[in-house]
């Protein structure tokens, strides 16, 4: 499972815990979090999203 | 939502493509006060950009009116990444700079008045707020350049905390009581601007100071963005003093301030009154376009590089000026910020110019509101009844 980090906000999408206060559920890749999903913080794209390494 | 269709991508033109050089060619306007100066040795010449700033600007906004016009669809994808519009705004960077060590030099080789001092002043304060806008755009990229060039176009103007501030805490926690940044209800811009300046200070060295714990580093760490932006401050300042002495700091230091309340009562007008909703677990529904407060006025959209398309700005954080949309049924203030700024001066105007449209917003429902807490159970108690 990987971690995606928002580079306007540090905002972290964690694949392990989805975001199922938006119907993502727990281990949902990042491929698969819908294109229109934005940053639940900042409201940056998907685009805007970076993966941590390690 | 888009006010006027075009056939396809290619058919469609910017209108305002060969305009948004002019957010970069206004930095040359103080240049042509102390120009005028030269020639003809008056003083209050030295008032020029101020007075277009104040005066000429609003009216110019209220002549040419408003533009509602949205690229279509189709046209996006190339409007993005059309490098023009990236040097348009790139073009700004050096004039502004240029533009500010002139002007300090031109104070200390020059015996004027007081009132040419002043006027000299507050038009490079027009210039260094005008530069923390155009920060504003470049910090919201994701391209390194265009996060440095932020960096250092805010340096002069000892903004260095907005960077940092603006992106990772005002877009987080806009319209919610808790940013600094967004203008209560009842809150006149004397109360708002230090408790915004002085929160987003707090707020940026929180949030530099937690990522860098997050990386194992000391906050003192050189990547701290706020360090290094100060730091850009101190050489600015430091060769400006040193170059042209002691007297140029209160100059650098005058414009600063005046600069800075300039961009805050740009984000007093942008989300005064207004509140995300709060959900049962304590967070906040997603910013949404009935968030922020709009203009479509075409002078000050261009100057300001499209900012009062700003639910969009706040949906969207790193969509770039040329690409920002109008949308029907948003907040809109009755003039472009320009205007809206001078009534913000005054708070009885602005109460009662604002105050009932923030209540028709909420449809009278003011629990909906951001109000300022002193006041608050006095608001709600005088609008209970026609919430009810």
């Amino acid at each position: 499972m990987k971690k995606w980090h928002c580079l306007v906000c540090d905002f972290i999408y964690d694949e392990a815990k989805g975001w199922p206060e938006e119907g993502i559920a727990p281990g949902t890749k990042w491929e698969d979090v819908p294109e229109g999903w934005s940053c639940p913080d900042c409201g940056a794209s998907k685009a805007d999203f970076e993966l941590i390494e390690g | 939502m888009t006010t006027t269709t075009m056939p396809s991508s290619t058919g469609w033109k910017d209108r305002k493509r060969y305009l948004w050089p002019l957010g970069a060619l206004v930095m040359f306007l103080p240049l042509a006060g102390t120009q005028a100066y030269a020639a003809t040795g008056w003083a209050s010449t030295l008032w020029l950009t101020f007075v277009i700033f104040y005066l000429a600007i609003p009216l110019a906004d209220r002549l040419l009116g408003e533009d509602t016009e949205n690229p279509p669809d189709e046209a996006m994808p190339q409007l993005a990444v059309d490098p023009y519009y990236r040097w348009a705004l790139f073009l700004s960077v050096p004039i502004y700079l240029g533009m500010w060590v002139y002007m300090v030099w031109f104070a200390a080789n020059h015996a004027l008045p007081w009132y040419g001092w002043l006027g000299l002043v507050m038009s490079l304060g027009v210039g260094c707020g005008l530069a923390i806008n155009i920060a504003h755009e470049l910090g919201h990229q994701t391209d390194p350049l265009e996060r440095w060039l932020s960096k250092l176009v805010l340096a002069p103007g000892f903004y260095g905390h907005f960077y940092v501030e603006h992106n990772r805490g005002h877009h987080v926690r806009v319209a919610t009581p808790e940013d600094p940044a967004s203008s209560r209800f009842g809150e006149t811009f004397y109360e708002f601007f230090p408790r915004c300046v002085i929160g987003s200070l707090k707020s940026a060295w929180q949030i530099e100071a937690k990522r860098l714990q997050r990386e194992g580093k000391s906050v003192w760490h050189y990547s701290n963005d706020n360090l290094q932006s100060w730091a850009m401050t101190a050489l600015f300042w430091g060769a400006m003093v040193a170059w042209l002495g002691w007297p140029s700091l209160l100059f650098m230091a005058v414009a600063a301030v005046y600069g800075g309340s300039l961009l805050e009562v740009v984000n007093y007008l942008e989300h005064y009154g207004l509140m995300r909703e709060r959900r049962a677990d304590g967070s906040y529904e997603r910013c949404q376009p009935k968030h922020s407060w709009n203009s479509n006025h075409v002078v000050t959209n261009v100057l300001l590089y499209h900012l009062q398309r700003h639910s969009d700005h706040h949906a969207n954080p790193t969509r770039s000026y040329q690409t920002l949309r109008n949308f029907e049924g948003v907040p809109s203030l009755p003039s472009g910020y320009a205007a809206m700024i001078l009534i913000a001066y005054f708070p009885p105007l602005w109460f009662r110019l604002m105050n009932p449209m923030v209540v028709a917003h909420h449809q009278g429902d003011m629990r909906k509101a951001n109000i300022k807490p002193a006041i608050r159970q006095e608001v709600l108690a005088r609008y209970t009844s026609v919430a009810a």
